[in-house]
């Protein structure tokens, strides 16, 4: 993992002291709310519908055992005793007071983490593969380069007041499970034909309001030009975006309207200007960041497969999780372990503080102390030698973290809607709860297999729902919550966004209907076939007659 | 308002000129840039210093053909979100190499001015609520940089691969 140094951790404490001062000024009234708004922002800090909301960043979704501690103390001390894990791999406190702000950020500093820019038009926290260094697949970690986006793109002096939000994701692999279609830049590592580490660069994906799957406006970029390309597509974003309207602001509007082939041809005229002066990292630089990154010291333990497969033998539930579950990992004799944080009835993303620390200490027992955060709201030990599953999934079961559901129908992606957020127009929690219990005979959700269903309560999309192969949008119809069904989205590397299958349907009606759609995709698929292949080749029609009747 | 310059509360001795005022003629004075374009020639050729204020949204493009007879460039902030201002002037510093003033003016607050200073601003018309001489603490907030801009302070990464250039905030300990 990275580790900071005294200009890293210098930044973090001065922030935590500026913070202070802007929390005692509005505390004695100096400061409006107005006027200390997009202050708070630039640190994290929401208004929500009940409290304050803070969202810490966990940078490309890597967090230490020592991290994960700290995160579940300060849930105890200054919250409810739980947090919230986003969609963004940060976690999010619903319940903290204005006053101990400044604490908080104080003791994260303490851990080298911080809440900066995690909203506010600005770089957001960089996302990457929950897998990275550790899967098989993979062309280079990419966390090396979410690290020189990091910190290149903290405090930016130009680009801290874009036209709206940016939001930047990395994977290593061609299997994509960062989504980087979908966001503002996603970067995708790989070699040349002469074996030369660089990226593909895609701009001006998103979901929100008006979705789009990105276009590529770059097939290779060598990795040393990272930052002058990454500050040549800002720049052009920066100075051209639209301002006059929010929803049209994402640079995934500009792209759009531009066309993707000019907007190519404004970055690469900018980035001639500067592709070869001081905007990109001096020799070194990314060799030191990169260091941080070596694989920890692997153990050879030459009976670790048999061991686990005896477990799995002798015990059909820990086989059941390990199938569904656990990644293979690039070391021999290791495996990646995903611990699901959607229990059948559960609030997906959800963890206590107890459950925090225990995930801390396994990581601690089992995964060099490392600890990944998933865009899909879940965790993940990198790291657990074969022979050490069984201990492990017998801990994850008696603090509730053993649910076998990754990629099933009740790993949802949902977000907190009108539980929570003062944009929500209907309610997310609750419906992906009745959802998951619906389909609570596990038998049944293996059978159904891979299934992405995402629930959004509004139209802003943080539950992803335009990416879910069964998608799920609250919409306010003269006070009354209704939903909107969509169909054969992707966010993976067959990235689409999905289609609307009819008319919005009432709330106490959304559970029947996923399940009608399940049914008529077992009643059709075909031998290996998942729910999204199935949509692709039949289309929406099978699927709109079962849920509306024949037209 | 207050000026802001080399981080200090000075004396502003330029005059912004509404377009239907005279232009003083022995006084440094700033025109809107429609009125610099009326009257480019008769204000070009005067002998007191000129200044010209960007509309909100004009790029550099808008005084290319200019930088040699103007003293000084204002860009302005019209309001808080809109930071086209911060591309603005770092392009006519570091890539047109304009050696006069550059100026932010309109809603300058307390915390935008370490930004503006590092993308190439000589001098800030602060309209904070805070008082001035309290704003300039602002600049010190933050003693890191991690990237290069216009101010040409040495970012994180090149303190760190070249150790000549000592690291001298005083927070290491």
């Amino acid at each position: 993992m990275y580790l900071y140094d005294e200009i890293d951790q210098a930044l973090v404490d001065e922030r935590v002291v500026q913070f202070r001062d802007q929390v005692s000024r509005r505390m004695s009234g100096e400061l409006s709310e107005d006027e200390f708004k997009p202050l708070r922002l630039m640190n994290g800090v929401y208004l929500q519908l009940h409290a304050y909301m803070l969202r810490v960043a966990i940078p490309y979704g890597t967090l230490s055992s020592e991290q994960m501690r700290k995160l579940a103390w300060i849930a105890r001390k200054y919250d409810r005793g739980y947090g919230h894990f986003t969609t963004r791999q940060n976690l999010q406190y619903n319940w903290p007071k204005l006053e101990d702000l400044p604490d908080i950020l104080a003791e994260l500093a303490s851990v080298q983490m911080h809440a900066l820019q995690t909203s506010g038009n600005c770089i957001r926290n960089v996302t990457a593969d929950q897998y990275a260094g550790v899967a098989a697949d993979e062309v280079a970690d990419p966390r090396v380069y979410a690290e020189i986006i990091r910190q290149w793109s903290t405090l930016h002096p130009e680009f801290s007041f874009l036209p709206r939000k940016f939001k930047i994701a990395v994977t290593g692999s061609q299997n994509d499970r960062a989504a980087v279609k979908v966001h503002d830049i996603g970067l995708i590592v790989k070699r040349n034909p002469a074996g030369e580490l660089g990226f593909e660069v895609i701009v001006g994906g998103g979901l929100g309001r008006t979705p789009f799957v990105g276009p590529t406006i770059r097939e290779f970029l060598p990795e040393r030009h990272l930052l002058s390309y990454l500050e040549a597509v800002l720049r052009v974003y920066n100075m051209l975006g639209r301002r006059d309207n929010m929803y049209k602001a994402r640079i995934k509007i500009q792209v759009h309207e531009t066309g993707a082939a000019e907007f190519t041809r404004l970055v690469e005229a900018e980035w001639d200007q500067i592709r070869d002066s001081a905007v990109d990292l001096p020799a070194g630089e990314k060799e030191r960041i990169a260091s941080y990154f070596v694989p920890p010291r692997y153990e050879i333990s030459a009976d670790a497969a048999d061991v686990l497969a005896r477990h799995k033998r002798e015990d059909a539930g820990f086989a059941r999780w390990v199938d569904t579950n656990v990644f293979a990992h690039k070391a021999e004799g290791y495996a990646i372990a995903n611990i699901s944080l959607k229990p059948i009835g559960g609030v997906p993303g959800d963890a206590t503080a107890e459950q925090m620390e225990a995930v801390a200490a396994l990581a601690d027992r089992f995964s060099f102390s490392e600890i990944r955060i998933t865009h899909e709201q879940n965790l993940v030990l990198p790291h657990v030698r074969k022979d050490n599953l069984y201990a492990l999934w017998q801990t994850l079961k008696s603090y509730d973290l053993d649910t076998p559901n990754l990629g099933r129908v009740s790993d949802m992606i949902a977000c907190p809607g009108m539980d929570y957020c003062s944009l929500a127009n209907a309610r997310s929690i609750p419906v992906a709860q009745a959802i998951s219990k619906r389909f609570a005979d596990l038998d049944r959700q293996h059978d159904i297999g891979e299934l992405k269903l995402k629930i959004s309560g509004c139209i802003n999309a943080c539950g992803h729902h335009h990416a879910g192969h069964i998608g799920i949008l609250g919409v306010d119809r003269k006070g009354e919550e209704y939903y909107q069904i969509t169909l054969g989205g992707s966010g993976a590397e067959d990235a689409s966004i999905g289609e609307i299958v009819g008319p919005a349907l009432a709330y106490d009606a959304v559970v029947d209907a996923v399940e009608t759609l399940v049914d008529k995709y077992l009643a059709i698929r075909t031998e290996g076939e998942r729910f999204l292949d199935t949509y692709r080749r039949v289309g929406k029609d099978p699927f709109k007659e079962a849920l509306y009747g024949a037209a | 308002m207050a000026l802001l310059k080399d981080r200090q509360v000075v004396t502003d001795t330029w005059t912004h000129v509404a377009d239907d005022a005279e232009v003083p003629s022995d006084a440094p004075a700033i025109v809107s840039i429609a009125r610099w374009r009326d009257l480019r020639d008769a204000l070009g050729g005067r002998n007191a210093p000129i200044g010209v204020r960007l509309a909100a949204g004009d790029g550099p493009d808008a005084v290319l053909d200019d930088l040699d007879r103007l003293d000084l460039i204002a860009i302005p902030f019209d309001y808080f979100k809109d930071g086209r201002g911060y591309s603005t002037v770092r392009l006519l510093r570091e890539r047109y190499g304009f050696t006069g003033e550059l100026r932010a003016v309109g809603n300058v607050l307390r915390d935008q001015i370490a930004f503006m200073e590092r993308c190439g601003f000589d001098s800030l018309e602060y309209a904070g609520g805070t008082e001035a001489s309290r704003a300039l603490s602002a600049f010190d907030d933050v003693s890191v940089v991690y990237q290069t801009a216009a101010d040409r302070r040495a970012s994180a990464a090149s303190l760190r691969n070249h150790p000549s250039k000592a690291f001298s905030n005083g927070t290491s300990g």
